[in-house]
């Protein structure tokens, strides 16, 4: 009786996961050969990015390697791309130097059964089948907000340093964030100004120095810009509101390690360029293996990221904006 | 008794460089060669096909670079012009222009780039290598007036097709047919006219050129009108076939042009050289490079295998030329003693 009622339930086991092995997708192929093709090697950020490409690679089983030009010019990835051609290797994911220049050349290994990957800068939808969006405008803007909440305790005055005025990239942030201000937890916050630096160091430094003076009560400030936010973090470190006015923004590990470590800033964001990496060689991988097509809504795993949706247009985000802080900045480079 | 300085004039002026040529031209199989050796994805036709495509604009201004080095002239200005053609190119179509006008404003703006060039070293005397370096500058920094960083791209297909297909029924991309055909007319220009003659005359003694009656500013100036049109027709070779007309097109492309050129055998004190080695010497940098990307070699490496190639070039005919010299001198010594 015992024993028959075991028997029974493994063969129900066994049919269980027969079923549902059945429903899984294919698994990612072994071997695979993959090319990474930054815009330029031997640039920090695009190391990272490709570091992380390969390890994803090395998790998976793929054979990966990364080549590419040592300028980043328009037309100096054309001959990788070929080679990529020329080799078979089963993907390309590349971060473009020019949307329009590579594109006959990508179509060409497109036919030629290599499937294509952008990330960080992408091509024409026609020239690639996926594309990975470090983030989102809306991602962004929110995050934005919401590290500032979060250094400011939700109360007091905040302001944006932007770069120029019309900044198609920094406007639609900046929607975004007011976006985000209106919900209830921000009741306390308020946007007090709306500053232009316009991308010069001079000019954010003293607009930084401008806002400070103007508005005592002021708690926060957001300076979604490379430049804005160090030429700004050097104007904050000098003063006596240092530690006190929580400055935020996007920034790069390398530019902002100073301000974090002496306790100017304590926290900024942008993305984790070896998650892009990761991500895309993982999309291609599953690209390669027919677990995905390109398709809208269609879905795949991604390691340690996890779960990922195909958006419009091939489109996919790796997500909000990554936070780097003292306790992690020292293990990035770019 | 033989007096080997009355035997000398009976060997070719082109023994030296002949024996280079055929050097540059035995290299070129060597390279294909290797490159197979090194890749069974190397001596595939359609590898090899877009490997010479990849040199098309380089090579094309070769041609009109052997002519100014023989009589020992320089434009580094080229690639500036390449750009700043690009960028007119691409700013009048975007304008509205029909293509056929917008290609030949290129070629006027290609024209007149040269021409000032050439103004400035045969009116005002002064060096071609120091005027084209200014003029590298200036042109770029023009090209970058009329498009700043934007590229500009939606080229109609029957004229991308141009810059990026093959010779119908052929692996020929069609602007390297069209490179064939231009190198065999500066062939038979240089090599069986008049005119050609007179260019190695000046290139090998200007002052004794001018006294035999050339009108040596005029041929110069003409080099440099001629240059200036080449890196125009490259213009457009490059922003078809990248379909991409930005202010920065071929950056650098300069350096690889002097470097097949002189690889090839032209002097660079001017006077000798010919087409054939120059040629060859285009392909045997582009097989090189396509054989050593296609096993990953770096881009580093690559650029330090094209300074060693350029070095040896200028280094092993100086060498042997100065073997040959002292053999020779020893054999006079010897002539005299008996």
């Amino acid at each position: 009786m015992n024993k028959r009622r075991l028997l029974l339930s493994s063969l129900a086991v066994t049919l269980g996961l027969g079923t549902l092995a059945l429903a899984q997708t294919p698994a990612l192929k072994k071997g695979l050969k993959i090319t990474l093709l930054p815009k330029n090697i031997n640039n920090p950020y695009n190391v990272t990015e490709t570091r992380g490409g390969l390890d994803a690679a090395k998790e998976i089983g793929a054979v990966a390697k990364v080549v590419g030009p040592s300028d980043a010019g328009a037309s100096s990835q054309v001959s990788y791309i070929n080679t990529a051609i020329a080799q078979r290797q089963d993907a390309l994911i590349l971060a473009a130097n020019d949307a329009n220049a590579l594109l006959p050349y990508l179509k060409r290994a497109m036919q030629a059964g290599v499937k294509v990957v952008t990330m960080d800068s992408d091509t024409a939808p026609e020239g690639r089948t996926l594309f990975i969006n470090q983030a989102n405008s809306e991602g962004i803007g929110r995050a934005q907000v919401q590290l500032v909440g979060k250094l400011t305790g939700y109360k007091g005055d905040i302001a944006i340093l932007s770069a120029t005025p019309n900044a198609t990239n920094q406007n639609t942030w900046i929607k975004w964030m007011q976006e985000e201000l209106k919900l209830p937890k921000y009741k306390n916050m308020k946007l007090v100004k709306i500053a232009y630096g316009n991308d010069d160091d001079q000019k954010s430094f003293t607009e930084m120095q401008g806002l400070i003076q103007a508005y005592p009560n002021l708690k926060g400030v957001i300076s979604p810009t490379t430049v804005g936010i160090s030429a700004g973090a050097r104007y904050l470190s000098t003063s006596p509101l240092k530690g006190k006015v929580m400055l935020t923004g996007l920034g790069t590990p390398n530019q902002m390690r100073q301000f974090v470590k002496d306790g100017t800033v304590s926290a900024f964001q942008l993305w984790n360029p070896g998650d892009v990496g990761y991500l895309a060689t993982y999309a291609a991988a599953a690209l390669v293996s027919k677990q995905i097509t390109g398709k809208t809504g269609e879905t795949f795993m991604a390691g340690k990221l996890g779960k990922y949706t195909i958006g419009k247009n091939g489109e996919i985000v790796l997500g909000p904006p990554y936070t780097f802080d003292k306790s992690n900045i020292d293990k990035f480079n770019f | 008794m033989s007096s080997p300085e009355l035997n000398r004039p009976k060997r070719s002026r082109f023994a030296g460089v002949v024996g280079w040529e055929l050097t540059i031209t035995g290299l070129v199989f060597v390279a294909l060669l290797g490159g197979a050796l090194l890749s069974p994805d190397f001596l595939t036709g359609s590898n090899l096909s877009f490997l010479t495509a990849n040199f098309s604009e380089v090579a094309l201004m070769a041609l009109s670079m052997t002519l100014l080095v023989i009589v020992a002239e320089i434009d580094l200005s080229v690639a500036s012009i390449l750009g700043l053609c690009s960028a007119v190119l691409g700013v009048l179509f975007a304008a509205g222009w029909p293509m056929p006008l917008a290609i030949l404003a290129c070629f006027v703006v290609g024209g007149l780039a040269g021409l000032f060039n050439g103004l400035l070293v045969t009116r005002l005397g002064l060096p071609s290598l120091a005027v084209t370096i200014g003029t590298l500058a200036l042109y770029r920094g023009l090209a970058y007036v009329l498009l700043g960083d934007r590229a500009i791209a939606e080229f109609p297909a029957a004229y991308t097709n141009f810059g990026f297909g093959n010779v119908p029924g052929t692996l020929i991309p069609i602007p390297i047919a069209l490179f064939l055909v231009l190198a065999v007319v500066t062939a038979i220009v240089l090599h069986a006219t008049p005119f050609g003659r007179s260019l190695y005359a000046i290139g090998a003694n200007e002052v004794a050129a001018r006294f035999a009656g050339l009108r040596v500013e005029r041929v110069k100036l003409t080099l440099f009108v001629v240059s200036g049109l080449m890196a125009a027709l490259a213009a457009v070779v490059y922003t078809f076939r990248f379909s991409s007309a930005r202010a920065d097109n071929a950056s650098g492309f300069e350096l690889s042009v002097i470097a097949a050129v002189l690889l090839g055998g032209v002097s660079i004190f001017g006077g000798k050289g010919s087409v054939v080695g120059a040629v060859a010497a285009v392909f045997l940098i582009g097989i090189i490079n396509g054989a050593l990307t296609i096993v990953d070699v770096s881009n580093e490496i690559l650029t330090i295998v094209t300074g060693l190639l350029l070095i040896g070039s200028v280094l092993v005919p100086n060498l042997l030329a100065r073997a040959r010299s002292a053999r020779e001198r020893q054999q006079l010594r010897r002539d005299a003693m008996r």
